[in-house]
């Protein structure tokens, strides 16, 4: 009798106890906070060329960071818009139907709006967004002919409206101002084009396609004379390659872009497959294609980088906050560039008049 | 056996009501105060920008020499990759860092906590911090690993702030009636805050090794809770905007929330121009932010800021 009451207190105490635990599990769960979540890493295949899109970086929604232009009260931007009068850039995005609400959205919302004039080109036309039709098929084979006919739509279109003409995909990241100041020493009138030089199967080298490339007035009118008069061939499945033989047939000069220390500006991938030491394999093609010594880790970029590539939606956003709004306040930057002559000579006349000091920038 | 699990049962509903109960007398207990005090969340806002231009050449390199921070992160030997890539990052802009590990690891230099109990290192390290550096900095930050800072922001965060007056910065978050600093963002203490900790370090009544009734408080509350005692309150840190300039996330992942929250809709941009820290970042990322912070930026931006920071020396990615 007296054992089964002890059995019986024993249990209780049992079920207690558990009790207990359990509740002060649930109650530790439902007032804890929400732990660290890590984010992605975007691990693209550097041998994919735009694998399709599984969905998971699709982002719905854009992100205005313009919308606090109060926080640039104390900005001065009248070097850049002193360049943007002078250095007339227009840029066509290569995208398609399926891309236009996915990738092509989001470039703009954030680079476009500094082009001087941009052109999303389609196979199909789309009004709204709006998106220029090039009456083409979409898929890899096409893209060498859809440049063909973008590069005549502008030319036939837009010649005069700009000096020089741009290229990039709709994951490529381009930063105007300091593709202003690249060519800024240039003269459009040259036969010349700029973008990240490889140096296989041309003499002169060739630019690649995803990290955008720019021709010269003169480039784009030879580039367009040259299939009229038959001087390159339509067909090509490698679109930066076959463009690159076009350009050295018509004696257009595949120019060096890298900075005045000898850093690259264009890049084909993004910052981080760049600044890490071992990240892209020693074996990777990329190191056997670079026109100039490739480097690796903080030598690779300028930090007047042009352009990035394989660049998703939300790095588009992060690199938007990250150039034109997250700043280190009063760092003295250790590369100190000189202004183009000509830019430096208006700065002059500008200080002159203080009242320039806090207008806001007529493109942001 | 019918009585045996009737009886176990009714032990099970007994544990969880005393618990429950338990719970509810602490969180009650404390809501009571709350109505006396009409505690008011502090923000603390980044100074003028009119005041800001009347400051002369010359006072504003005394003006940016007088900020001396002391770096704090605390880490264990888990943390070995995030550690090397904050030591080649940030930490170079700190005038002094120190990582304080659990155990002493070979690869790098740090001080030896003795312990991996995330309190009684943040414990030890405040007063190891200030017995030792209490004449040369007069502003302690504390990070963890994952964290990304920007020094520069910080200190002009600080401009105008009296560090002999107690400050207790960084994100804020409320529990009932506490409200304390989230380590996630961050925490900054002035000199004087850290005086006042240190006098109750060694007090186990107000300031306990092994606090919170029943469960583990996180090291970050009991820190509130300890230098309430003292007269130091948590503030929120917020730009002229209102926007936070600590940040428990990355910047990514408010990007990816805001986004998925409002699909089909243009959100504003989601953190300060003048942010001090992130977190949740990959040691990839961290050095990827010092490229983006220190190098990358848009040619023909100026500005004409109040302090004005040189690189650092012998080193090649800021």
């Amino acid at each position: 009798m007296a054992s089964k009451s002890w059995l019986n207190f024993l249990t209780f105490l049992c079920g207690s106890a558990i009790g207990f635990v359990l509740c002060s599990q649930l109650f530790s769960i439902l007032l804890g906070e929400q732990g660290d979540t890590q984010p992605d890493i975007l691990h693209n295949d550097p041998h994919a060329r735009h694998a399709d899109d599984n969905g998971q970086n699709h982002l719905e929604g854009q992100m205005n960071f313009n919308a606090d232009s109060s926080q640039h009260k104390d900005e001065n931007t009248d070097i850049a818009e002193n360049l943007y009068q002078k250095v007339k850039i227009l840029c066509w995005v290569m995208t398609g139907p399926q891309n236009l609400e996915k990738k092509a959205k989001h470039v703009k919302a954030t680079w476009a709006q500094r082009c001087n004039k941009v052109l999303f080109m389609s196979s199909e036309e789309d009004k709204d967004f709006p998106a220029v039709g090039l009456k083409t098929r979409e898929g890899r084979d096409q893209l060498y002919w859809k440049t063909i006919k973008a590069f005549q739509y502008v030319h036939d279109h837009y010649l005069e409206d700009a000096d020089w003409f741009m290229k990039a995909d709709d994951d490529t990241y381009v930063i105007l101002e300091n593709l202003r100041w690249l060519l800024s020493k240039y003269n459009p009138e040259e036969p010349i084009y700029f973008g990240r030089r490889f140096k296989p199967y041309v003499k002169q080298g060739y630019m690649s396609g995803g990290a955008g490339y720019v021709l010269s007035k003169e480039a784009l009118k030879r580039f367009v004379d040259a299939f009229k008069t038959d001087k390159c061939t339509h067909s090509s499945s490698i679109e930066d390659l076959a463009l690159g033989r076009c350009m050295e047939i018509i004696n257009v000069e595949a120019g060096d872009s890298r900075d005045t220390i000898g850093k690259e500006t264009f890049h084909p991938f993004v910052p981080e497959h760049h600044l890490i030491r071992g990240y892209l394999p020693r074996t990777f093609w990329y190191w056997n294609y670079n026109y100039y010594p490739p480097v690796e880790g903080p030598g690779c970029c300028s930090d007047l980088a042009v352009s990035f590539h394989y660049v998703d939606p939300t790095t588009m956003y992060e690199l938007e906050y990250i150039v034109y709004h997250l700043r280190p306040y009063g760092y003295l930057y250790r590369y100190q560039p000189a202004l183009p002559e000509n830019i430096r000579k208006e700065v002059i006349l500008l200080r002159f008049n203080p009242r320039s000091v806090h207008k806001r920038s007529a493109n942001s | 056996m019918l009585s045996e699990s009737s009886s176990f049962l009714k032990g099970m509903m007994l544990g969880s009501i005393f618990c429950a109960l338990i719970t509810m007398l602490g969180h009650i207990r404390i809501g009571h105060g709350d109505r006396r005090h009409q505690h008011k969340h502090h923000h603390l806002q980044a100074p003028n920008k009119e005041d800001i231009l009347k400051i002369s050449e010359d006072e504003r390199m005394e003006l940016s020499k007088s900020f001396r921070v002391y770096c704090i992160i605390l880490v264990k030997p888990k943390d070995v990759s995030l550690w090397a890539a904050v030591r080649e990052t940030w930490t170079k802009h700190c005038d002094k860092a120190e990582f304080f590990s659990s155990e002493n690891v070979k690869v790098f230099e740090s001080v030896n906590m003795e312990t991996d109990d995330m309190w009684l290192m943040m414990r030890k390290a405040y007063k190891y911090a200030f017995d030792k550096y209490r004449d040369q900095y007069n502003w302690f930050f504390l990070a963890r690993p994952t964290m990304f800072a920007i020094m520069e922001n910080l200190k002009y965060f600080l401009l105008k702030k009296d560090p002999s007056q107690p400050f207790y910065l960084g994100h804020t978050i409320k529990s009932g009636d506490l409200e304390y600093v989230s380590v996630e963002g961050g925490i900054v203490l002035s000199i004087e805050s850290m005086k006042r900790l240190n006098s109750l370090l060694g007090i186990p009544e107000k300031c306990p090794e092994q606090g919170g009734m029943i469960w583990k408080i996180s090291e970050d509350k009991q820190l509130a809770v300890c230098l309430k005692y003292a007269g130091v309150f948590a503030e929120n840190a917020e730009d002229s905007e209102g926007k936070d300039v600590f940040n428990t996330k990355s910047v990514g992942l408010f990007i990816k929330e805001a986004m998925s929250n409002h699909p089909n809709l243009v959100v504003e941009g989601c953190c300060s121009d003048m942010a001090v820290t992130f977190n949740g970042l990959t040691p990839n990322q961290m050095h990827v932010m010092m490229y983006g912070v220190y190098r990358l930026r848009a040619f023909g931006h100026i500005f004409h800021d109040a302090l004005v920071f040189l690189p650092p020396n012998g080193s090649d990615n800021d």
